[in-house]
C-alpha cells in the first residue's frame, strides 16, 4: 500500500468518524467542533485529489468563516443541549417535521451515491485539473479578472464601514433626541 | 500573457476611479474634521459626484470593452450612469435635514455608503461579465443594506435592514445558481460570447432552468411580484432619502443588469424569458397598484407604486424590441424624477414633531405649504400617467412599444392598472387641497430642498411637453446594445 493510498484511508475514516460523531453528539459546540475537523479531513481528500484551490478553499471558507459563525451563533443561543421531543426509539422516517426532512436528504443521498458508483468508474482524470492550481487561479485573478478583484476591495471595505456603522455604540452625550417612532 | 489592467483601462474606467476616490475622500474627511463641521461633508459628496459626471464627458461616442471584457463603455451604461449620478446627488440633497431631525450620529458613513452604492450601480450598468454584474450588485446591496438600518434608535429601520439583508442575500443565492449554471453549460463569463455559446440550445432544460432562476433572482431586485414581499417593509422601515435612492438607484441599475443579462446573453432564449416577464409583468402591475390602494402609509403606499411601476417597465421587457428597450429606458429616467420628488415632500414634512408618512399628515398641506402642495400634486398625476406631465410620456412610450410588438392584452392590462393607480395617487391630493385639519409645525423648505423639488419638479414638466431629446439619447443607447440584430433573431 503506497503512502497515498494511507493518506487517503487515514482521511477517509477522520472524515468519516468525525461526521458519525457529529450527529451522534448531544452538545451543539462539540458537534461544530467535529464538523470543522470533519471538513479538514474533506480538504485532506481533496490535496489528493489534485485539487489543492479547493482544499485551500475548504479550510478558509467552510473550517474558517462558516463554522465560526456557526459556533458564534451557537454559543449565543446559549443552548449546551439539544431539546429532544420526539420519541428516539422511532424510526427516523416516522419522526415529525425537520427530522423526517433530514432522514429524506440523507436516503437521496445514499441513492445518488449507489447511483453513481454503479455507473462504473472509467471516469479517469478531472479534466480540468490543470485549472484547479492555484497559481493559475492566481494568475488569472490578477491579471484577466483585476478589475473584479479590485471592486472586491471595495465591496469589503463597504461591509468593514457597515460593521463598524452598525456595532458602535453611539456617544450618548453627542446624541441627539431620537424620532418619537 | 498580457499584464492585469493597462493604462488605457485605467482611463476609461476615469468615471468609478474619481468615484471611488471621492468616496475615500468623504470617509476620511469624516474623521479629519471637527464635529460641527461635519455637514460639509454632504457638500465633498456632492462634489464627488459632480467630477464623477464631468469624467463622464469623453466617453460621450465611446463604445468599446475594457479590462479584458469585463467591463463595457458605451452608450448604454452611460445613461444609466448620468441617471445615477442624478438620483445620488437628490439623494444627498435630500438628505442633509433628514439627518439632522433624525439625529444620525456621523454623516460621513451614510455619504460613503451613497457614494459606493452609486460605484456599485455604475458598475452593474458597464458590466458585461457575469462576474463584473455580480460583484456591483453586491457592493451596491451592502451599501443598501447598511444604509436601510442606519437610524439605529429606530426600531422599523432595524427591521428593514434585517429583513432586506436576509431576503437579499436569499435572492442573491438563486441568481448565482442560475448565473453558475449560464457558465456551466457556455464554459464563459463573458455575455457577449455566452449569446453565441447559446445559440442552437434552446430546448436544454438545463439553460431553461438557468433563465428561471435568472428571472427569479433579478426578479427580487426589482420587486416584481412574487419575489415583491421585501419592498413594502424595507421602504416604509428606511431612512426616506434611502427609500428614495433604493426605489430609483437599485431598481434602475437592476433593470440595466436585466437588460445586459437576458438582451445581450441570452437573446436566443428569448421566447422562454420573454414569457416569464410577460406572466411577471401582469401580476406585478395588477398585485402592486391593488395592494397600494388600502395603503395609509404613504412610504408604504409609494413602495407598492414602485413594485406596479416594475410591471410597467417590464412591457418594454417583453417587447423585446429595440422601441420597447427604449421605452423602459426613457420611462426609468421619468420615474427616477417623479419618484424622487415625491419622496422629497415626504422628507419635508418630516419635522422635529411629526413623522409625515402618514396620509394623515398630508391633510391640509395646500395651505401651509402651496409649493410642497403643488410639487406633490404634479409627481402623483405623474405617477398616474396623466398628461401633460413626463409620466403620460413614459407610459405612452411603454404601451405603444407592447402593442407594437403585438402585446395587445399587455398594453390594456397596463391602461388599467393606471386607472386603478389613479386612485390612491388621487387621494394624497384630497388630502392636501380638501382637507383642512393639520397637526405639528409648519414644514419648512430648506434651500437644498428647494433646489431637489425645482430640478424634480421641472423636470416632470419638462420631460412631460418636450420628450424628444429624452427620446433620441435614449434611442441611442439602447441601440448600442445591438438590440435590432436581436430583434431579427426573435422574429
Amino acid at each position: 500500500m503506497g503512502s497515498e493510498a494511507l493518506a487517503f484511508y487515514a482521511f477517509g475514516a477522520v472524515a468519516i468518524a468525525a461526521s458519525l460523531l457529529v450527529i451522534a453528539q448531544r452538545n451543539p459546540i462539540y458537534s461544530v467542533l467535529l464538523l470543522i475537523a470533519s471538513f479538514g479531513a474533506l480538504s485532506g481528500l481533496y490535496v489528493l485529489l489534485d485539487a489543492p484551490f479547493v482544499a485551500v478553499i475548504q479550510i478558509i471558507v467552510y473550517a474558517g468563516a462558516i463554522m465560526v459563525l456557526f459556533l458564534f451563533v451557537v454559543m449565543l443561543l446559549n443552548a449546551p443541549h439539544e431539546e429532544t421531543e420526539y420519541d428516539e426509539r422511532v424510526h427516523p422516517l416516522l419522526r415529525p417535521g425537520p427530522m423526517r426532512f433530514g432522514a429524506c436528504l440523507a436516503l437521496v443521498l445514499a441513492i445518488e451515491l449507489w447511483w453513481a458508483l454503479a455507473r462504473g468508474v472509467d471516469t479517469g482524470a478531472f479534466p480540468g485539473g490543470a485549472v484547479t492550481s492555484v497559481a493559475v487561479i492566481g494568475r488569472s485573478l490578477f491579471t484577466d479578472y483585476a478589475f473584479a478583484f479590485e471592486v472586491t476591495s471595495i465591496l469589503i471595505l463597504v461591509a468593514m464601514v457597515g460593521a463598524v456603522v452598525l456595532a458602535r455604540r453611539d456617544d450618548p452625550r453627542e446624541r441627539r433626541k431620537p424620532g418619537e417612532r | 500573457m498580457p499584464p492585469g489592467v493597462s493604462l488605457s483601462d485605467f482611463y476609461y474606467i476615469l468615471p468609478e476611479l474619481v468615484l471611488t476616490g471621492g468616496a475615500l475622500l468623504v470617509l476620511i474627511a469624516d474623521v479629519l474634521l471637527p464635529k460641527e463641521r461635519r455637514a460639509a461633508l454632504a457638500w465633498v459628496t456632492l462634489l464627488a459626484l459632480g467630477a464623477t459626471a464631468a469624467a463622464l464627458v469623453p466617453f460621450a461616442n465611446t463604445h468599446v470593452e475594457v479590462a479584458h471584457g469585463l467591463l463595457a463603455v458605451d452608450r448604454f451604461s452611460l445613461f444609466f450612469k448620468i441617471l445615477f449620478l442624478l438620483a445620488a446627488a437628490i439623494t444627498v440633497l435630500m438628505s442633509i435635514r433628514y439627518l439632522e431631525t433624525e439625529g444620525a450620529a456621523s454623516p460621513g458613513e451614510y455619504y460613503f455608503l451613497i457614494l459606493c452604492a452609486t460605484l456599485g450601480m455604475m458598475i452593474m450598468a458597464g458590466g458585461i461579465d457575469l462576474i463584473t454584474i455580480m460583484i456591483g450588485l453586491e457592493t451596491m446591496a451592502v451599501s443598501f443594506y447598511i444604509l436601510a438600518g442606519y437610524i439605529k434608535p429606530n426600531q422599523r429601520s432595524n427591521e428593514a435592514a434585517v429583513k432586506y439583508f436576509l431576503l437579499g442575500a436569499f435572492s442573491l443565492g438563486i441568481l448565482l445558481y442560475g448565473m453558475s449554471l449560464m457558465y456551466g453549460l457556455s464554459g464563459t463569463t463573458n455575455l457577449r460570447v455566452m449569446a453565441s455559446a447559446f445559440v442552437g440550445q434552446e430546448k436544454d432544460p438545463r439553460l431553461m432552468l438557468a433563465v428561471i432562476l435568472v428571472v427569479a433572482g433579478v426578479g427580487f431586485k426589482i420587486a416584481a411580484v412574487p419575489f415583491h414581499m421585501w419592498a413594502p417593509d424595507v421602504y416604509e422601515g428606511a431612512p426616506t432619502p434611502v427609500t428614495a435612492f433604493l426605489s430609483v438607484g437599485s431598481k434602475a441599475a437592476s433593470f440595466a443588469m436585466l437588460i445586459r443579462i437576458f438582451v445581450e446573453g441570452m437573446p436566443s432564449m428569448s421566447a422562454d424569458w420573454r414569457l416569464l416577464f410577460y406572466v411577471l409583468s401582469i401580476l406585478t402591475m395588477t398585485a402592486g397598484n391593488i395592494a397600494a390602494v388600502t395603503q395609509s402609509n404613504v412610504k408604504r403606499m409609494l413602495a407598492y407604486s414602485s413594485i406596479a411601476h416594475a410591471g410597467y417597465l417590464l412591457m418594454g421587457i417583453v417587447a423585446g424590441t429595440a422601441r420597447g428597450i427604449t421605452a423602459t429606458l426613457i420611462y426609468l429616467m421619468i420615474y427616477s424624477f417623479m419618484q424622487l420628488g415625491a419622496f422629497a415632500v415626504i422628507t419635508l414634512l418630516r419635522r422635529k414633531d411629526v413623522v409625515g408618512d402618514e396620509l394623515k399628515d398630508f391633510s391640509g398641506l395646500a395651505f401651509r405649504n402651496p409649493f410642497a402642495a403643488f410639487a406633490m400634486l404634479l409627481f402623483m398625476l405623474s405617477l398616474g400617467g396623466i398628461p401633460p406631465t413626463a409620466g403620460f410620456m413614459g407610459k405612452f412610450w411603454l404601451f405603444s412599444a407592447a402593442i407594437d410588438a403585438h402585446y395587445y392584452g399587455l398594453a390594456v392590462i397596463g391602461v388599467l392598472n393606471s386607472a386603478i393607480s389613479l386612485y390612491y395617487y388621487v387621494r394624497i391630493v384630497v388630502f392636501m387641497y380638501l382637507k383642512k385639519e393639520t397637526s405639528g409645525s409648519d414644514p419648512v423648505i430648506t434651500p437644498a430642498l428647494a433646489l431637489v423639488l425645482g430640478v424634480t419638479v421641472m423636470a416632470t414638466l419638462v420631460l412631460g411637453v418636450y420628450p424628444q431629446l429624452l427620446f433620441r439619447v435614449a434611442d441611442v443607447s439602447a441601440r448600442t446594445l445591438g438590440v435590432a440584430g436581436i430583434t431579427a433573431a426573435i422574429r
